[in-house]
Order: structure tokens, then sequence, then C-alpha cells
């Protein structure tokens, strides 16, 4: 006696088992785009109108203009890449300390606590917001982009050091604690060897990211490459736009290039 | 016998070594400062100074909250999420194909197509989405549809990078198992390598979708709709009570996707 068993094979299904469960996931999908697509209204000869605007955007993107525009641009750049470095330098100053007290292991539970908030205060707000209120306060320019920048830089370096002091091998801390060391010396001796290699890393990462962001915050006003950017649009000069874009990517670019040997190189 | 003149004092480096070090430092404090006078050249330290009577000033404003502003805030929520949750998906479908194109193990041309694929990742990530949202605006006009647009491409490049790492990770041998069958190339994707990527990749899809969220947030700041626009209104109409009650409603939302998001991975992975 034998079962028939199905003479072709087919695949299994990888996320939801139940075949009830997987047609009424499909159906709310669908249902849930039809709500959301017909909630979008485009005029469609605007659009039209566009792509010739389009167009001469992709030409200026492929006929860059630097001369014109040349002293706006480089004082952009000049305020953007100020502006990432003295900020990821202070940022990386203030998220040390912070970063060692939202540790668990190495702190007592309060400083744990006001330490995790600090952090989880500076994660849940984007840069553009904060710029928008230090530019209301600090006046326009660079120097509330610098500000900006180094408050997002705490929320990024410091969850991140914190998470990798508390994976340490507890017992090289245990070796130096049993010589007598103090706590100063136990951080010193025992736990900055151990994240001096990923600190320096992630220091050289956010430095990739603040200078991308510098390129954002000019947008509302925080000065660097974005206000140039903002201003080349606004004149629907394209093909300056297309330049300044050319080079935030030849700097990203680089910058994602040199971080990688940098990090190769020290480690 | 004369015992060699060991120092008494332990160091971890040799002098040379500290010598560098402590000359790679003063490089980066004189760059930094070098840095800081060019960057502060032109800053007004009057307006500076009098940034904590400012601060006041605002926070002051700021209360009491306007609560009777939620409802009116209720729709462009909704066009947020659906900004977000439309433009992960606009972006995931076309880092799909681009990350094949991109991934060592998989490019049909090593020579021509993964170039340009990594340019396309590269670009895509270098430019923030509030930059592609503000192009866009000017292109196809103020609305929801650029920033749907904006939200793809900028996904391009996020999902594309960790998508094609996924793909070069993935075990050559079960493929070669697949291919040893007779199968077809596309047979090969299908059956040895999709297998192996899916769930990275729909645990990537979820995580940008969460970053998404974030990003949408302000893109109505240059026109591209969402609670942006609202956000954008309320600043420059100087109505800090109601700018306060936006951002609350943005940390909430931000909050709830931060957790949807991790349920999500978790029940995948």
């Amino acid at each position: 006696m034998s079962t028939a068993y199905p003479a072709t094979w087919r695949k299994p299904p990888q996320l939801i088992r139940s075949t009830r469960w997987r047609y009424a996931v499909q159906l709310g999908i669908a249902l849930y785009l039809a709500m959301a697509l017909g909630t979008i209204e485009v005029d469609w000869s605007r659009v039209a109108e566009g792509l010739a605007r389009g167009q001469r955007f992709a030409a200026g993107f492929l006929q860059p203009d630097f001369t014109s525009r040349w002293t706006d641009i480089s004082r952009g750049l000049i305020e953007s890449l100020t502006m990432t470095l003295t900020s990821t330098v202070v940022g990386v100053l203030i998220s040390v300390p912070i970063g060692i007290g939202a540790a668990a292991n190495l702190v007592p539970a309060p400083v744990y606590y006001v330490c995790r908030g600090i952090i989880a205060v500076s994660r849940a707000l984007q840069e553009v917001i904060i710029a928008i209120f230090l530019v209301a306060m600090f006046g326009f320019g660079p120097f509330a982009g610098f500000l900006t920048l180094s408050f997002a830089t705490i929320g990024f370096l410091a969850k991140l050091l914190a998470d990798d002091i508390e994976e340490i091998e507890p017992g090289q801390v245990e070796a130096v604690r049993a010589t007598g060391a103090s706590w100063a010396q136990l951080v010193d001796y025992a736990v900055q060897p151990q994240v001096m290699p990923r600190l320096i890393g992630l220091s050289l990462y956010r430095l990739d990211i603040n200078f991308r962001e510098s390129a954002v915050i000019g947008i509302v006003g925080a000065g660097g490459i974005g206000a140039t950017l903002n201003t080349a649009i606004d004149r629907y000069e394209y093909d300056s736009a297309g330049a300044i874009l050319l080079l935030i990517i030849g700097i990203v670019m680089i910058a994602e290039y040199g971080s990688s040997y940098l990090r190769k190189f020290l480690q | 016998m004369t015992a060699a003149p060991y120092s008494e004092i332990w160091h971890r480096r040799t002098p040379r070594a500290r010598l560098v070090r402590w000359m790679g430092w003063l490089c980066l404090v004189a760059l930094f400062v070098w840095c800081w006078q060019v960057m502060t050249e032109t800053t007004i330290w009057a307006f500076v100074t009098d940034a904590p009577r400012q601060a006041a000033d605002i926070g002051g404003r700021m209360w009491p909250l306007e609560w009777g502003y939620v409802p009116e805030l209720l729709l462009p929520l909704w066009d947020t999420i659906n900004i977000a949750t439309l433009g992960t998906l606009g972006g995931v479908a076309m880092a799909f194909p681009i990350a094949f194109l991109a991934a060592r193990n998989t490019t049909p041309s090593a020579m021509v197509l993964r170039p340009v694929a990594l340019f396309i990742i590269v670009a895509s990530r270098s430019i923030n989405a509030l930059i592609w949202a503000l192009l866009l605006v000017a292109i196809i006009g103020p609305g929801l549809l650029a920033g749907i647009v904006a939200i793809a491409l900028r996904s391009i490049g996020f999902v594309g990078k960790l998508l094609y790492e996924a793909i070069e990770e993935t075990d050559a041998r079960q493929i070669e198992a697949v291919a040893a069958t007779g199968a077809s190339g596309p047979q090969v994707l299908n059956y040895g390598i999709l297998p192996q990527i899916m769930p990275a990749f729909w645990g990537i899809s979820v995580f940008r979708w969460d970053i998404n969220i974030r990003e949408s947030t302000i893109l109505g700041l240059v026109g591209a709709g969402g609670i942006g626009l609202k956000l954008n209104a309320s600043i420059n109409t100087l109505a800090w009570d109601e700018v306060a009650v936006i951002l609350l409603l943005i940390l909430g939302t931000v909050v709830a996707s931060e957790w949807v998001s991790a349920r999500l991975r978790r029940a995948i992975i």
C-alpha cells in the first residue's frame, strides 16, 4: 500500500506557516496599500511641467558648474568641514564620560539611569529638529550647527561605547582589581585597552556621519554646505547644485575609504 | 655580574611609542584649535551669550501645551506614516536588483555593472533624504509624492549596501549543491541564494522602515508633505506651544515605530 505523495516539490513558506494567517496578512497589506495610495494626490500637469526641470537638473549634474559660485561653495565647504571636525572632537570628549557612566558594570544604578536618560533624549530627536531650536537660540551660522552635531554625536557614541563596555572580558577587570587598583586605574588599565580600537573606529564613523548631516542642517540655517545648496536650488541654478552634490558625494567617498583604511592601520 | 639598569616603574609603552602617540594627539589638538578659529570667525558672540535667555523665553512660550491642536495633526501624521511605508517599499524594490548587481558573487559583469551599482549605492547613501526632498520638490512639486520618492531614493543605498553584504556572505556550498542538480541561473538564485538572504532582507527592510518614519517627520520642512509641514507652519508663526505638541507627537510616533520594528525583527530572525 502506498500513499499518493505529490510529484512536485514546493518551497515551504518562510515567514508565516499557517495558511489562514498568511491570507489575512496579505489581505491586510493590500487593504493598507489601497488606502495609502488613495491619499496621494498627484498633480500630473505639475509633474509633467517639472520633468523639464528634472532634465535640466540631470544636465546640471552631468555638466556641473564649479566656477561661477566657487566663493560661496568653498565657504560652505570650509564651514561644513570645520564644523564636522570640531563637533566630532567635542562630541567624543563629552560622550566618553557619559558612555562610561551608562555602562552597568562600572557604575552604581543612579548614575547609570541618568546617563542612559541623556543618551535616550539625544537619540530620540532628529538633528534637524535640534538644529531648528539651536538656531533660534544661538542665531544663524555654523556655531549652531556645531552644537547640533555635538549633541547628536553624544547619543550615538555614548550608547555604542556603553554597550561595548558592558560586553568586555570580566576576567581582565578582575585581574586588575585584584592588584588593588583604584576605580580610575581600573578604567584606564582594564577597560580602556579593550574598548579603545572600537572607540576610534566609531569616532571615525561618526566623523563621516557628521559631515553628511552638516550638509542637511544648513537647510534650516545652521551654516555649512547645506545652506549653499539650498540657495542654489532656490535660484534654480541646477549646475551649481549638481557641483555641490558631486562634492558632497566625493568627500563622503574619500571619508569612507580613508576611515576604513585608517581603522585597519590603527588596529 | 651587573644587573641591567631596568626601570623600577612599569610603563605600558616604549618611550618611542609614547612620543609618537603624543605627537598624534598634539596634531589633533592643533587641528581642532585651527578649525575652531576658522569656524567661529563669523560667529556673533552676543547671540551666543544671549542663548540662555532665549531658551528660557522659548520654554516659557511652550507652556501651556496647545492640546486642542492634536485632532488637526492626525491626518498629517497618517500622511507621514504613508510616506515612510510607501517610500520604504519603493526603495526596497529598487535596492533588491541593485544589490545583486553589486555583490561580487552574483554580479553579471564585475567590470561595468558592479562599479555602477556601487556608485548608485554610495550616491544614495551620501545624500540625505531632506536634500533629495529639496530637489524633488523643485522638480515634481510639493506634496506626498516628492516625500515618497525622496525616502525611496535614500533607502536604496542603505538597503542595497546591507543586502549585497549579506549576499556576499552566503554559503557557497548550498549554491553549488543547487547548481549541481542542473539548475538554471534563475533557479540557483531562487533556491540557492534567496532562502539564505531572506531573513536578512526582512530584517533590513523593517529596520529601514523604522529609520524612515523618523526621517519622514521632517520632510515637510522643505514642502514634501506630512507632519513636517505643520511643524514648519508653527515655527514660522512662532507658535511654540503648537511646536511642543507636534514634537511630542513625533516623539511618540518614533518610539512606537521603534517598538513595532523591534518586535517584527525578533519575530523574523
